[in-house]
């Protein structure tokens, strides 16, 4: 039995224990990892995300009983001091000794802290493990206790930027700080730097770039930065990633050859200057280079591996340092040699300003292949590019198409089908998984599922970057051996939401419970009740009043949750035109129940923090007032907002007010897949920001101009025109045509942007159904609408009329006490929940 | 908040001394939850009409620490009945209070007996 002994529990020291743990010669191995961290190897790529994960161990790589069970002897929170290379041990700080044939050298970086003046000053912390995360969010939490709000990240590398977002998720007013001048300087370009820049400015991060700093400023804690250019910047704490140092000091210890600027010097084979021990990750100096990404870190694990167990497997020749993130919400790409520039490369770069969007590639002047390129504000087009890189594919005949993507007619990928790609193709670069593994994997019948691959191939399983294109292998290669691939709502019902839509309505089922006895199974759950409940009101009008146990948490309580478990209230303001009269009763009533007041985006007003046995008290002062319910808790719609339009604009062209009321109160309470907002706008100057909605209206002369689609929730789109100069009775047909049509169609939770994204033939497929009625359907959409516009009622009103509703209301079953535990905490003269 | 959580501890039906009669089954609604008061305890009481089964947990959710479970939605994970928190969606078995999701924190269960269409809960304190 041979002694391997790896120093080290970070990503690549664990990669190596699985693959040696799984290699068909693992028996002749002992395996002994040390760790000097308490927990086990964790997942460093989404170290970010352990603020929202309130729990460590979902990060964690295994669990240890995955040593146990595989016989690794892992020893935690125990650091190794000595190497001594002659007699084959290693000494660890609690002075034992244990002996190897094999040392693996995993040691990974540690933060690369500069030498400024005050960096020991308390308020410096340095951004690397879980402990550091833990150590930012108490102090942060303190600083806000003593209404201290500014933190700054010195470094705006990649880890940089996800410390200050990070910093900002807790509450802080962020700023970057950069040496160079630029943001991500190995990654990005200017230019893509600059767009960049703009997006994360625009989510209230300030970026300061090719600053100097100087000195930590500060008596107890910390109190600005000086730069050397005579600026400063006051904060009050500082959070350092400003780059990576190879943990060398052991090697260096024991007389190992490293490299001048650190890092341990291996050859193709991983191998040290000592053969009996490998280096491998972040400390190891490969081709003159430390490569700070997991999947060079995992290659390299594979290749020691191999190395020890008698087989030839080689370091690649060129360390390919491609690398697609979301970073502060903004996706950012860059493969191959983004830089590159001489007269063989022509470069081809796309900018839209509004958007935020900038992407580059670089292309052999002969038109033959990619050479690499950056991506910021959308990196969808990542895999394609990265896959005709990386393959050195051709290319198509109009690279430009590449990153321009679809403009107008009916364009393909660039790859064509994902099955075109050559089995060899590297589909997930972390884990090393090519397309062929990944197909036969299903065609060899051992998996039948995403999740049977993700196990058994390891695909995906890492960074998650290769998620969309495993996703559609897996189902080209199902569809390719004649099986259906669907999209299934939950567990309880196999159908997708339009077939379920239709199968209510044409087997005429009246509630959940008697769809799931005839097609579905089990008890239902939390999301395909919603659904349900959705269809239900899509095809009968009924309120969420009738079947209140399956609608959404909101929905059956008619408001919506709120942070500490208290309810907002949001009458229906139609166009957002109201009379002084009901504008004062919204005040009275809120004065009354002490809500919290704000004007919406939606041109509404919202009145926060009311309790649930308040509600029915606030509604019905609300309704006898003459409101309405505005259905803001529900997927339904919301508002349509409007400009003042031509009764008051001396721009106006049309009556955007009068039109916007006449819409709101057509499809008021109109369920849909997702919430809907509309806008109508008098003039092409759009005040009424028309679109950004799912449907908009833009006055023009001769009419009115419709446009739809235009939301995408977290990915924001604008509207697209569906039809010109339309009178008002046109464009409500066309409206009423286009919201059915969506209804019936869309998955659950869909957007009207995504739904037509997924629509095949686009924008133009959807003109031929509503304008021309290809489908020959137009006057049944018409007229399915118009009965559920008949069948209005507001759901709030029958609540407060009908006592046995009104038991949902009370807080307790066996007691009149209201409910004690919420706390609410002064802000600007108002109230808020106290923080979490 | 840690004083709070530690309120609600897994009460199994063998522990049970003290069983409180909280209400008529009729009281309840079908396939939703409802909240009752023990004391300085809230405790979600649910019924599922499908089974003819009740359930009771604590109506704090362990993850925000918000009185709120008993608005949530019901349902079943492979079988298993559960109920899905109002605020973010994280569910939790009704039979052992485990987190479905998978995260560290669980829910304090409680047995529930009906006698003559009386709904009683079993508590050890």
């Amino acid at each position: 039995m041979q002694k391997v002994i790896v120093i080290g529990n970070g990503m690549v020291g664990y990669k190596f224990c699985e693959k040696l743990a799984a290699h068909p010669l693992r028996d002749q191995f002992q395996i002994t990892v040390f760790g000097e961290e308490s927990r086990p190897a964790y997942d460093r790529v989404h170290l970010s995300e352990y603020f929202t994960l309130d729990s460590a161990d979902k990060l964690l790589l295994a669990s240890r009983n995955w040593y146990d069970e595989n016989q690794i002897t892992l020893r935690t929170g125990e650091m190794i001091t000595d190497i001594e290379t002659k007699s084959k041990r290693v000494l660890t700080h609690k002075h034992e000794y244990f002996e190897y044939d094999y040392l693996i050298l995993a040691t990974g970086s540690s933060c690369f802290v500069p030498t400024i003046k005050g960096v020991d000053k308390p308020g410096v912390f340095i951004y690397r493990t879980i402990e550091d995360l833990d150590a930012i969010k108490d102090y942060a939490q303190k600083l806000k206790n003593e209404g201290k709000f500014k933190a700054s990240v010195l470094g705006g590398g990649l880890l940089g930027l996800e410390a200050a977002n990070a910093a900002k998720e807790l509450g802080m007013q962020t700023d970057v700080i950069e040496f160079a001048p630029r943001l991500m300087p190995r990654q990005l370009n200017q230019a893509a730097s600059d767009m960049l820049q703009n997006k994360i400015e625009s989510l209230g991060i300030k970026v300061h770039l090719g600053k100097n700093s100087q000195e930590i400023v500060g008596e107890d804690g910390i109190e600005q930065i000086d730069f050397t250019d005579e600026t400063t910047l006051k904060t009050d704490m500082l959070i350092i990633s400003a780059g990576i140092r190879p943990r060398d000091e052991l090697a260096v210890k024991s007389g190992l050859k490293t490299g001048e600027r650190g890092g341990v010097y291996v050859n193709n084979k991983m191998e040290t200057s000592d053969p009996a021990i490998y280096a491998i990750g972040e400390v190891a100096l490969y081709n003159n280079g430390i490569y700070g990404l997991v999947a060079p870190g995992y290659e390299m694990a594979g290749v020691a591996v191999e190395q020890i167990t008698g087989g030839e497997k080689l370091m690649s020749p060129t360390i390919d340092m491609s690398t697609q993130l979301k970073l502060v919400g903004t996706e950012v790409a860059s493969f191959g040699d983004p830089f590159i520039e001489n007269e063989n490369v022509t470069a081809i770069v796309y900018e839209n300003k509004q958007r935020g969007v900038y992407k580059r590639i670089n292309i052999a002047k002969d038109g033959s292949k990619l050479l690499g390129g950056i991506m910021v504000g959308d990196s969808s087009d990542y895999n394609t590019l990265f896959q005709l890189y990386i393959n050195a594919m051709k290319l198509p005949e109009n690279p430009e198409d590449l990153i321009l993507g679809s403009r107008g007619g009916e364009s393909k990928s660039a790859l064509g089908s994902v099955l075109d790609l050559p089995d060899t193709a590297q589909i997930c670069s972390c884990e090393a998984v090519s397309k062929g593994a990944i197909c036969d994997s299903i065609s060899s019948g051992a998996c039948c599922s995403f999740t049977d691959v993700v196990k058994s191939t390891k695909a995906s399983s890492s960074c998650g970057g290769c998620k969309p294109m495993v996703t559609d292998l897996v189902n080209a290669t199902l569809k390719s051996m004649g099986q259906e691939v669907k999209e299934t709502i939950c567990e309880h019902f196999e159908y997708s939401r339009q077939e379920l839509y239709d199968l209510v309505k044409l087997h005429s089922i009246m509630d959940f419970d008697e769809a799931l006895d005839k097609h579905g199974k089990g008890h239902g759950c939390e999301t395909c009740k919603p659904v349900l409940a959705s269809i239900f009101a899509s095809i009968y009008m009924e309120t969420a009043n009738r079947q209140a146990p399956i609608q959404d948490s909101n929905d059956r309580f008619l408001a919506n949750i709120q942070r500490n478990g208290s309810y907002s209230v949001v009458p229906r303001v139609p166009g957002g035109e109201i009379t002084p009269e009901k504008l004062m009763v919204l005040g009275q009533v809120a004065k009354k129940y002490d809500l919290y007041t704000k004007i919406t985006g939606g041109q509404r007003i919202d009145l926060f923090g009311a309790q649930l046995h308040e509600l029915p008290m606030i509604w019905k002062e609300l309704i006898d007032a003459g409101f309405e319910s505005g259905h803001a808790y529900g997927k339904s719609l919301r508002t349509v907002k409007s400009c003042v339009g031509s009764t008051w604009c001396r721009y106006g062209l049309h009556d955007s007010v009068s039109f916007a009321i006449r819409i709101e109160e057509r499809y008021k309470g109109l369920r849909s897949p997702h919430k809907l907002k509309g806008g109508v706008s008098g003039c092409i100057r759009e005040c009424a920001e028309a679109r950004g909605k799912d449907f908009g209206v833009i006055a023009v002369e001769g009419g009115w101009n419709l446009f739809v689609c235009g939301n995408g929730g977290a990915t924001p789109k604008h509207a697209v025109l569906l039809a010109e100069k339309l009178d008002d009775e046109t464009c409500i047909k066309y409206l009423d045509r286009f919201l059915v049509y969506y209804i019936r169609t869309a998955a659950p939770l869909q957007r009207t942007a995504p739904w037509l994204d997924k629509l095949e033939g686009g924008i133009d497929y959807l003109k031929k159904v509503i304008v021309e009625d290809s489908l020959g359907i137009g006057e049944e959409l018409e007229a399915e609408m118009e009965e559920l516009v008949q069948r209005y009622a507001c759901e709030w009103k029958e609540a407060i009329e009908d006592p046995q509703m009104m038991k949902r209301f009370k807080p307790f079953v066996n007691s009149d006490e209201t409910d004690d535990s919420l706390v609410f905490v002064p802000m600007r003269e108002q109230k808020m929940p106290r923080p979490w | 908040m840690e004083e709070l959580l530690k309120q609600y501890q897994t009460v199994a039906e063998q522990q049970a001394i003290n069983w409180v009669r909280v209400g008529h089954t009729s009281d309840f609604p079908e396939n939703a939850g409802a909240c009752v008061k023990y004391n300085s305890k809230q405790i979600a009481v649910y019924y599922f009409s499908r089974t003819d089964s009740w359930y009771a947990c604590q109506n704090l959710c362990p993850h925000k620490m918000e009185m709120v479970l008993s608005r949530g939605m019901t349902g079943d994970s492979q079988g298993i009945p559960k109920v899905a928190c109002p605020l973010h969606k994280k569910t939790f078995s009704l039979e052992d209070g485990s987190n479905l999701n998978g995260e560290a924190y669980s829910i304090a269960t409680y047995p529930v007996r009906i006698q003559e269409g009386n709904v009683y809960i079993g508590f050890a304190d």
